[in-house]
C-alpha cells in the first residue's frame, strides 16, 4: 500500500493531537481561581457587614480557624476517622457490586434481582436506613458501614452492569474472532470496553458515599473510639464556634474537591480521556 | 500466508448445503438456504447481493459467530465450530480497532493472546504489517485520532498479522468516502497480489465485486439463495472503466435484477 496520503490527518503520528501551550491567563486554572478569590471576597465583605461572627463568621476567620484546628484540635483525626470508615464502605460495596454484577451477566434471575433490587433502592436515600442501622447494629461503625455500602453498591453496581451490556456488538465479536472466553474475554475486552461507565460509577458512588458519611455522622456522630468529620461540626455547632463549623465544611468541601479533581481526573486522563471514550 | 503454489485448486474452505436461521421473538427467520461453494487457496470469492440476502451471516457463520442449522463448513476439511484466529474478520464498524490500544497494540494483541507470540515478537510483527497497510506514520497513535481510512487499514494490517487461513471482509470499504474506497480497494489489490491470501469479501457494489473477487457468488434476498457465480479474476484495477468492465457490470447487474422482478411479479 503505498498511496495512503489521501487519508492521513496531519496530526496522526502524535499520540495527542499537537496541543499548544496556552498563556496561563488564558487557562482554565487560572479562570477558576478568579472565581474562587471573588467568591472568598464577597464572603469577607458580607461577613464585616453583618459583623456577627457567631452566625457568620469571615473567609480569614474561617481559615484562621481551620489552621488552628488542623494543628491543636482533633480536625485531622477527624478527617482521618472520616475517611477510613469511608474506605471500608467504599471497598466492601465495590466487592460485592463486583460479584454481583459478574453473577448478573452469567444469569438471567441474578440479572432481574439485579434491576429489581436496584430500582427498588437506588431512589431510597441511604441515610433513612440509619436508625434501622442503628438498631440492628449499635451506634458503631458498622451501622455507618452499612449506610454506606448501602449508598454505593446500587448505583455503581448499575453503571457497571450497564457498562457491560453496553459494549458494542463489534467489540465482542473482535474479542471472540481471536479466541478469547470466560475470564480473559471479561479482563481484555468487557472491562476496558466498559471502563467509562465503571469510572462514572465509581465517581457517583464516592459523592453518595461522601455525603452519606458526613450526614450520619452528623446523626449519631461518635462511632466506636472517635468522632469523624461530621461530628466535628456537631459538636462545634452545639458550642457555637461558628468558624470552626465553618472550617469543618470547608475540610468537607475541600476533600471532595481534592478527590473528584485530583484523583478521579487522573484516572481518566490515563484512560478514557486518552482513549477518547469518555462520555 | 504459506505457499501458494503447492496446494493451488486445493479448497481452504468449503460451504456444504449451508442453511442458516435467526431466532426472533416471533420466531425462526430463514437467513440463508442452502448454499455451497468453495474457495481455494489464494482465490478470493466475493459474497454479492442485495441487503436481505443472507450474504453478511454466511462471513459470521464462516467466523464461527453463528451456527449453520443445516449444512456445514469446512476448513482444511475439518468443521467449524467455533471463532478462532485462523479466520479472521475486518468488520465495517471503525469501533472495530479496540479504543483504549494504540494501533501497534491492536495489532500486537492478538498475536499474544491467540498466536502464543513473545511481546517483542508481535511487537515487530505489528510494525511489519502496519508499515505494509500505509501506517508506519501512526504506530503510537490511538485510533480515536485516526481518519476513517486510517482504522480501515489498521484493522486489515491487525487481520494479515494474524496470518490467517482465510481472511473474511464485511463490507470493509462501505462506510468511506468515494476517494478513500478507492485507495484501500487499489491498496488492497496489491497486497493481494504480494501475498496470495485467501479472501472472502461480502459487499452490495457491483463494482467492488468485479475489483475485488477473482470469483462472484451471487445471492437472492429472503432467504438468501444461491443465483450464479462469475469468474471475475481477470479484472483488477487496470481494467477499471474499460467497455470489458462494463459488460460484465451489466451481466451481474440483470442477473441481480432479473432474479427481483421475478420476486415481484
Amino acid at each position: 500500500m503505498t498511496d495512503q496520503a489521501a487519508d492521513l490527518p496531519a496530526a496522526a503520528g502524535n499520540e495527542q493531537p499537537a496541543r499548544r501551550r496556552q498563556p496561563f491567563f488564558h487557562s482554565v486554572a487560572f479562570r477558576r481561581g478568579i472565581v474562587l478569590v471573588t467568591l472568598a471576597l464577597l464572603w469577607q465583605i458580607a461577613a464585616d457587614f453583618t459583623a456577627n461572627p457567631l452566625l457568620l463568621p469571615s473567609f480569614t476567620q474561617t481559615a484562621t480557624a481551620l489552621w488552628d484546628a488542623l494543628l491543636h484540635e482533633n480536625l485531622a483525626t477527624a478527617i482521618i476517622a472520616s475517611l477510613s470508615v469511608l474506605l471500608k464502605g467504599y471497598l466492601t460495596a465495590l466487592a460485592i457490586a463486583i460479584v454481583l454484577v459478574s453473577l448478573a451477566t452469567a444469569n438471567v434471575f441474578v440479572r432481574e434481582a439485579l434491576l429489581t433490587l436496584t430500582a427498588m433502592f437506588n431512589p431510597l436515600p441511604a441515610i433513612a436506613l440509619l436508625p434501622l442501622a442503628m438498631l440492628w447494629f449499635g451506634l458503631g461503625e458498622t451501622s455507618l458501614i452499612f449506610v454506606l455500602v448501602h449508598s454505593v453498591l446500587w448505583p455503581f453496581a448499575l453503571a457497571t452492569f450497564t457498562g457491560f451490556q453496553s459494549v458494542p456488538e463489534t467489540h465482542r465479536l473482535v474479542g471472540r474472532n481471536y479466541g478469547l472466553t470466560g475470564p480473559r474475554y471479561v479482563a481484555y475486552i468487557l472491562i476496558p470496553s466498559a471502563l467509562p461507565s465503571i469510572i462514572s460509577g465509581l465517581k457517583i458512588g464516592w459523592a453518595f458515599a461522601w455525603r452519606t458519611l458526613i450526614a450520619a455522622e452528623l446523626v449519631f456522630g461518635v462511632s466506636s473510639s472517635q468522632g469523624g468529620l461530621g461530628w466535628f461540626i456537631f459538636r462545634n455547632r452545639n458550642e457555637l464556634f461558628t468558624d470552626k463549623v465553618f472550617a469543618g465544611l470547608v475540610s468537607v468541601i475541600l476533600i471532595g474537591l481534592v478527590v473528584e479533581f485530583g484523583l478521579f481526573r487522573a484516572l481518566e486522563n490515563v484512560t478514557v480521556r486518552r482513549w477518547g471514550t469518555q462520555t | 500466508m504459506g505457499s501458494a503454489s503447492e496446494n493451488a485448486g486445493r479448497p481452504v474452505l468449503e460451504a456444504v448445503r449451508l442453511t442458516l436461521d435467526y431466532v426472533t421473538e416471533s420466531g425462526r427467520v430463514r437467513a440463508v438456504e442452502n448454499v455451497s461453494f468453495t474457495v481455494a487457496k489464494g482465490e478470493r470469492l466475493v459474497l454479492l447481493g442485495p441487503s436481505g440476502c443472507g450474504k453478511s451471516s454466511i462471513l459470521k457463520a464462516i467466523a464461527g459467530f453463528i451456527r449453520p442449522s443445516e449444512g456445514s463448513i469446512l476448513l482444511d476439511g475439518r468443521p467449524v465450530d467455533r471463532p478462532g484466529p485462523d479466520r479472521v474478520v475486518v468488520f465495517q464498524e471503525f469501533d472495530q480497532l479496540l479504543p483504549w490500544k494504540t494501533v501497534r497494540e491492536n495489532v500486537a494483541f492478538p498475536l499474544q493472546v491467540a498466536r502464543g507470540k513473545s511481546k517483542a515478537e508481535a511487537r515487530q510483527i505489528a510494525e511489519a504489517a502496519l508499515e505494509k497497510v500505509g501506517l508506519a506514520r501512526a504506530l503510537d497513535a490511538y485510533p480515536h485520532t485516526l481518519s476513517g481510512g486510517m482504522k480501515q487499514r489498521a484493522a486489515i494490517a491487525r487481520a494479515l498479522a494474524a496470518a490467517p487461513e482465510v481472511l473474511l471482509m464485511d463490507e470493509p470499504f462501505a462506510a468511506l468516502d468515494a476517494l478513500t474506497r478507492t485507495n484501500l480497494q487499489n491498496d488492497l489489490l496489491d497486497l493481494a497480489d504480494e501475498l496470495k491470501f485467501t479472501l472472502v469479501f461480502v459487499t452490495h457494489s457491483i463494482e467492488e465485486a468485479v475489483l475485488v473477487g477473482s470469483r462472484l457468488h451471487l445471492l437472492s434476498p429472503h432467504p438468501g439463495r444461491t443465483l450464479a457465480t462469475f469468474d471475475t479474476a481477470t479484472f483488477g484495477r487496470d481494467q477499471r472503466g474499460t467497455a470489458e468492465f462494463g459488460d460484465i457490470v451489466r451481466d451481474i447487474n440483470s442477473a441481480l435484477f432479473d432474479r427481483r422482478t421475478e420476486i415481484a411479479a
